[in-house]
């Protein structure tokens, strides 16, 4: 047996070095791990844009339809209605100019959304994730002056046509509108913006 | 800082204590040769098989409809999905090469004698247990093989006599085998049994520790208090469970010493695993067998029905003997023989190195024998292979029948007093 | 249920036997980087293959990314259901129905080289020949009496294998120096002999890679992790040397 060790910087290098590099090793070995628990190709198709024909839709009509298992509100608003949201009652919602990111670039407007004619929003209340009721014509008992507009039964939340939330409800934000687009026949695809597809 | 966290959590278990206990002061033989990297891989294999195996619960569908798919979308769908699966499935052949290394290396320099008697049978039987795992495992892909395999060995407990049949229905749990079987199989295979290995495992390195590892010189460390000079000591600090008792010689602290040299077989050998897995992940046909790409079907059986490789001694053991009740008997007989071994060596020298020429000779043949009968396993039956088989059955059994009569009074070389290096 | 073990571990010898080795086949000359042959044995594979077999462990999105075409391509050239692009690879022929034309469900295609071998498939599409006393007109060489019709007999022509007559006076095929049938066509086919070798290899590519689609991209990972290893070996190695020198 030698004495006690004399380089103590060569080993202190070398067990430097071992360390980063099976470091290094560790963060790789964890990648696969990691990455493991990303949507599989399953659940991208499953999430995959969703088509949906608007032409047949009457004026005012509401459809729900599914996307990513959550439901998205489409609805063929009237012109009545579109000169309503230009600013008609602007001083009643919390974010009348859609400052918060709740919705595409392309849907920063009074309309939320890129064809004024059509709102696009998920359906879900931005409190607690209930399920707005659309009130057509009605909307007037809840806000005077506005006819039209989704009402939460769960907390009493209210929002417009362009799915902007009124002051004084639970709901914190202007509902959500998913990315989407329309192709050259009209037809709306929900789920990616245009140009992605 | 550290230090202050450190004496805190010291005030409440003995973390720093058992560190030293058993890593830093812990006196390891000075001269652990290549076999001695096996133990601390087969820890290393049993922790990816245990991550990996977790990892690949969260997408296996255990039923007979979907367990096939399923396993198809973890190797397609699933990001790095064939990653994480070919990982658990090399590592299932991995762990058992080096279990064999291992256990071979005990038996080489005598680890399984006095007083290491119970260490080696919690050692058996963590290999009992890894074989129920591999067997229960190979049922989960439900493939043809998976299904074919899995038919052979459990209507095996059909030979038992008067309850066979009842045994072979109740472990089925139904009339052939089917989502009933995988099922239990599944929970036996990622919690039951799992939990169990980790148990003996902790139990295994508990005696180890206890005892003292042996070496190759099977030349004990630990002398009696007193009886060595003081300038012959070990120079290194020990713990004082060791120190106190005995005189410690030719030793060094497992940690860093056997600590970095471990964390080089570590490397050496992922350099190999890793090999497989990347670029040979069936392993020839070996690891992933090819009648098991194709999904399980009563109706259907494989050309030819091999055990994965690792059951290929016992396997024809168990063929080439012409009678069921008999053949599965000397089969099971086989792993009993092993786990026996304590005390059919009635010898007091430990290391092959100082035994005598009938004690390597008969240790030689052992190896061929159950290599030979390893290889014959994954072969079809054939006259020459029936006999070949029948020739290294006799060289198994004879090794141990042997050795009992032989080390009473076996001529052995005089044993050193210390180990030389 | 014990008596069909004994009888299946009895059986087992003959059945090996038969397997032995499994009988000789050619060489196929596959290359999974060539995505041209790729796309080529695809287009084949789905319009002479899907009618009846399924690949429906892989999904058409993943399919086309791999082999280097846009999901429009594939919609508009290889889907024949109607289905979506991220949806698994099922033809319109139910199993049962299969099984009632053919005597048994046309076995999914997905991992068939890894069950069957490459080399075997390519060697199988090769080996039909004309044999009027089959159901389906065709016998192969490769796998005898099987129960399919050579599909790809409009791209080959009439093929037909050369046979003699055996010391018991029992008809049998002539085999070459490899063990092979001597299988020649008539030219009725819309491919040369070259075009066809081709057009199967293309089909054995398609199906090679979807066995294991993840392959180029395992063994090129696996490149730079022994790449890596052998550097954290040699850093390890000199790490226990240093340390053991307090010993030696």
């Amino acid at each position: 047996m030698s004495s006690a060790p004399e380089n103590n910087g060569r080993r202190r290098f070398l067990t430097l070095a071992t360390a980063v590099v099976g470091g290094a090793g560790t963060v790789g070995v964890a990648v696969p791990f990691i990455k493991s628990w990303n949507p599989s190709e399953k659940a991208k198709a499953a999430g995959a844009p969703v088509e949906y024909d608007v032409s047949k839709m009457s004026p005012g009509q509401l459809v729900r339809v599914k996307w990513r298992g959550k439901p998205v509100y489409v609805v063929r608003r009237t012109d009545e209605v579109l000169e309503q949201l230009k600013s008609g009652h602007n001083d009643q919602l919390k974010d009348p100019d859609s400052i918060e990111d709740q919705q595409p670039e392309y849907a920063v407007n009074s309309h939320r959304s890129p064809n004024p004619e059509f709102l696009v929003a998920l359906g879900v209340c931005t409190h607690l994730g209930c399920a707005p009721t659309y009130r057509a014509g009605d909307f007037n008992e809840i806000v005077e002056g506005v006819a039209n507009g989704f009402f939460c039964p769960c907390h009493g939340s209210k929002f417009d046509m362009a799915g902007r939330v009124f002051n004084n409800v639970p709901a914190p934000l202007n509902l959500v509108v998913p990315p989407h687009s329309y192709l050259d026949n009209g037809v709306l695809l929900i789920g990616v913006d245009k140009g992605d597809a | 800082m550290l230090t202050n966290i450190v004496n805190w959590i010291d005030k409440r278990i003995p973390m720093t204590e058992t560190f030293n206990k058993h890593v830093g002061q812990y006196p390891a033989p000075v001269n652990f040769n290549f076999w001695y990297f096996f133990g601390s891989l087969a820890m290393l294999v049993l922790v990816n098989q245990i991550l990996t195996g977790i990892w690949l619960t969260m997408n296996y569908t255990p039923s007979g409809a979907e367990a096939f798919a399923s396993v198809e979308y973890i190797m397609r769908d699933v990001e790095y999905g064939w990653l994480l699966r070919y990982m658990h499935s090399t590592g299932a052949s991995a762990f058992f090469v080096v279990v064999y290394l291992h256990m071979l290396r005990g038996m080489m320099y005598g680890s399984y004698q006095k007083p290491r008697e119970l260490l080696w049978l919690f050692g058996m039987f963590i290999y009992l247990v890894l074989m129920a795992e591999g067997f229960m495992g190979y049922l989960l892909p439900w493939g043809n093989m998976s299904f074919w395999g899995a038919q052979v060995i459990i209507s095996l407990f059909g030979a038992i006599p008067v309850i066979g049949d009842d045994l072979t229905l109740w472990i089925r749990g139904d009339y052939v085998i089917s989502g009933a079987t995988l099922n239990r199989f599944f929970a036996l295979h990622v919690i039951a049994l799992p939990l169990v290995l980790v148990i003996l495992v902790f139990l295994h390195i508990v005696a180890l520790h206890e005892v003292g590892s042996n070496n190759p010189e099977g030349i004990e460390i630990k002398k009696p208090k007193g009886s060595v000079a003081p300038e012959e000591l070990s120079k290194f600090t020990y713990h004082k469970q060791y120190s106190e008792k005995y005189d410690i010689v030719d030793a060094v602290p497992f940690h860093p010493y056997y600590s970095v040299k471990d964390i080089m077989g570590v490397v050496g050998f992922l350099f190999f695993f890793c090999a497989v897995i990347f670029f040979a992940p069936e392993g020839g046909g070996y690891f992933l067998e090819k009648p098991n790409f194709e999904p399980a079907n009563p109706l259907k059986t494989p050309e030819h029905i091999a055990p994965v490789w690792y059951f290929g001694p016992f396997y024809t053991i168990l063929r080439v003997i012409p009678d069921k009740l008999m053949g599965a008997g000397l089969m099971f007989g086989a792993i009993v023989m092993l786990f026996l071994l304590p005390w059919f060596d009635r010898g007091t020298v430990k290391s092959v190195r100082y035994r005598s020429t009938a004690h390597k000779v008969n240790l030689i043949q052992f190896c061929i024998c159950f290599v030979v009968l390893g290889i014959l396993g994954t072969k079809a039956a054939s006259p020459l292979n029936n006999f070949l088989g029948m020739v290294t059955s006799v060289g198994y059994f004879g090794f141990f029948i042997a050795l009992w009569f032989y080390s009473k009074n076996e001529k052995t070389k005089p044993l050193p007093e210390r180990i030389s290096h | 249920m014990k008596k069909l073990i004994i009888a299946l571990v009895a059986l087992l010898p003959t059945l090996a036997m038969a397997a032995g080795g499994g009988a000789p086949t050619m060489k196929a000359p596959i290359d999974l980087t060539d995505k041209e042959s790729l796309q080529n044995g695809a287009k084949l594979f789905m319009n002479y293959c899907f009618g009846c077999h399924d690949t429906r462990y892989q999904r058409y999105n993943r399919v086309a990314r791999d082999i280097g075409i846009t999901d429009e391509q594939m919609i508009d050239n290889l889907i024949f259901t109607g289905v979506k692009v991220g949806n698994l690879m099922y033809n319109s022929v139910d199993d049962e129905q299969g099984a009632k034309w053919f005597g048994q469900t046309p076995p999914d295609l997905t991992m068939i080289t890894r069950v069957r071998g490459t080399d075997f498939v390519y060697t199988y599409l090769k080996s039909f020949y004309a044999d009027p006393e089959r159901p389906f007109g065709v016998n192969n060489s490769l796998f005898k009496d099987v129960g399919m019709p050579h599909v790809l007999q409009s791209l080959q022509g009439v093929p037909t294998a050369e046979f003699t007559t055996d010391a018991d006076g029992n008809r049998v095929l002539v085999k070459d120096e490899h063990g092979l049938a001597i299988i020649t066509t008539d030219g009725s086919g819309e491919m040369s002999d070259d075009e066809f070798d081709i057009a199967v290899r293309d089909i054995t590519n398609f199906l090679t890679y979807a066995s294991e689609p993840s392959k180029l991209e395992r063994q090129n990972t696996g490149k730079w992790v022994l790449g890596f290893l052998a550097i954290f070996f040699i850093l390890s190695y000199l790490l226990k040397k240093e340390y053991w020198r307090d010993v030696h």
